[in-house]
């Protein structure tokens, strides 16, 4: 990867950066109302949240949002590779797609009541809704290797364990990395959700209460909070990607 | 060049030999109808004929890799029912791993024997530099001409040693001068390593080239129609040679013939 390039990157998310909070500096004098304070208010507000208890709410909610993942991932990545095989492929796949259209996030009573209010339901609601993301995108990328890579590696004399190791999962990996990457945003938003009653911990609860209190600057916080934690995942995520698929970004 | 130095050759890869093949796949396709053959150890052997009449479902049968729906092929007197040891398989678009280094590449075979890492190194350092891809040990196939991608793949089929070198079309993506290297090499390599090569190819010079024994497939499905013998390759200087343009017309005739 050429240098120029990657700092032209950073150069126009910080350009971008600046900009959006030019727009809500500006929108903030227009309106000139305790509902949308300045960007430097709220960032001092940050400050002094983070000072006393933000922190540990970012802290639960960025735990919350990466073991969902976590979990939906080491369930969807091994059961979408199997789906390499045809005869794996043929019962599971019909399984699949009759449930992934369905709205995931009312099942939230069910695990309620299976799970109590934990963490535990919160963890699981988030992966199941993500789980069924990355599943599909890895049993699509499986079903469509190309067979001569399988070919090659059988004629070096492969078992069907080197096949996946050597070919299948390294084949699929930039596309699961991709898929867990996209989930981040969904996680977020269901982090949210899940965040939002029967609990007091959490940034999702933390927008709730100072909403209710009608304390913005703090709610301005917690929003500031929780998109900073989706930016982060989705920039390490995509690192990781640049990192082990480096063969992807070759030019 | 002589890569193979001391290539093991266990007795039962002395001749490849196929009996009453016949494939026909699910969809129906009748590839290969009632097709014999045998191929002798050491022999330099073309596979040739038109387009679609099933040369490379012949060989994917020869290596192991797709099952006939009838007949069986023998290497030595061992019936091949999976990928043997000793055979290895060079495809037309090289079948490089695009997210493993060159290095990786080529010592998957051996790392998939369970060989350990030194010896590793030392087989597959010394192939990549006899192939003149010493420069490129950690770069990605991607980042490789075409011709280079293929003495990865060469380099990779080579670093197991094979008694048996069974290639589809390995040249047929090449410019022609990089497609000359290549063949020389390949010619190169039958002269001084005593393996049975076995090439598929649907250019008849490149056919007549490089193998003794020109195989002509018919037409879909496909069986044997002719068995042109051409003891004249073997020679670089061949191509330029009367002998050479006579033997690729008598070629072109039995593709015509077997084709009608």
């Amino acid at each position: 990867m050429p240098r120029g390039k990657e700092e032209h990157r950073t150069w126009s998310y910080i350009i971008a950066g600046l900009l959006l909070l030019i727009v809500w500096h500006l929108a903030s004098l227009i309106l000139d109302s305790p509902a949308l304070p300045a960007p430097l208010t709220v960032f001092y507000a940050l400050i002094d949240r983070m000072r006393t208890d933000l922190y540990l709410h970012l802290l639960i909610s960025a735990l919350r949002v990466i073991y969902g993942i976590a979990l939906a991932g080491s369930l969807a990545v091994p059961l979408g590779l199997l789906s390499y095989n045809n005869r794996f492929d043929r019962i599971i796949a019909p399984i699949v797609y009759l449930l992934y259209p369905i709205p995931h996030i009312v099942l939230l009573p069910l695990i309620i009541l299976l799970f109590g209010i934990s963490d535990l339901s919160k963890i699981i609601l988030i992966a199941i809704i993500v789980f069924f993301q990355i599943l599909v995108t890895t049993r699509d990328e499986a079903r469509n290797l190309s067979s001569n890579y399988i070919f090659s590696i059988l004629s070096l004399g492969a078992t069907p364990i080197d096949i996946y190791r050597h070919v299948i999962l390294p084949a699929c990996l930039p596309a699961i990395l991709t898929a867990m990457r996209i989930s981040v945003g969904t996680a977020i938003a269901v982090l949210f959700f899940v965040e939002s009653f029967a609990t007091q911990r959490g940034l999702g609860y933390l927008i709730m209460y100072s909403w209710s209190m009608m304390d913005y600057p703090a709610l301005y916080a917690s929003i500031v909070a929780m998109a900073l934690l989706g930016f982060s995942l989705y920039l390490i995520l995509e690192c990781v990607e640049r990192k082990l698929c480096a063969w992807v970004y070759l030019q | 060049m002589r890569i193979l130095s001391g290539a093991a050759n266990p007795a039962d890869l002395s001749m490849i030999e196929a009996r009453n093949l016949s494939m026909v796949y699910p969809d129906g396709t009748e590839a290969l109808r009632d097709l014999n053959l045998v191929i002798q150890r050491g022999a330099s052997c073309s596979i040739i004929g038109p387009s679609g009449c099933g040369k490379t479902t012949l060989l994917f049968i020869l290596a192991g890799l797709l099952k006939p729906t009838k007949g069986q092929v023998l290497l030595g007197a061992r019936e091949i029912v999976s990928p043997a040891r000793g055979v290895a398989l060079i495809l037309q678009d090289y079948g490089l791993f695009p997210w493993k280094t060159v290095y990786e590449n080529v010592a998957l075979g051996l790392k998939l024997q369970g060989m350990r890492k030194r010896e590793r190194r030392a087989i597959v350092m010394s192939l990549l530099k006899e192939l003149g891809l010493k420069e490129f040990v950690n770069h990605y196939p991607k980042q490789l001409s075409g011709g280079m991608q293929q003495r990865v793949g060469f380099a990779r089929a080579l670093a197991l040693k094979p008694a048996i070198l069974l290639m589809d079309e390995p040249l047929s993506s090449l410019d022609a001068l990089t497609r000359e290297t290549l063949q020389n090499f390949l010619l190169s390599l039958w002269k001084n390593n005593g393996m049975t090569m076995v090439l598929v190819t649907h250019s008849i010079e490149e056919a007549v080239f490089l193998g003794r024994e020109i195989i002509v497939l018919s037409h879909r499905p496909g069986h044997v129609v002719k068995i042109v013998e051409n003891f004249n390759a073997g020679d670089e200087n061949y191509r330029s040679k009367e002998a050479f343009f006579a033997k690729c017309r008598e070629v072109r005739r039995s593709i015509e013939h077997g084709a009608t």
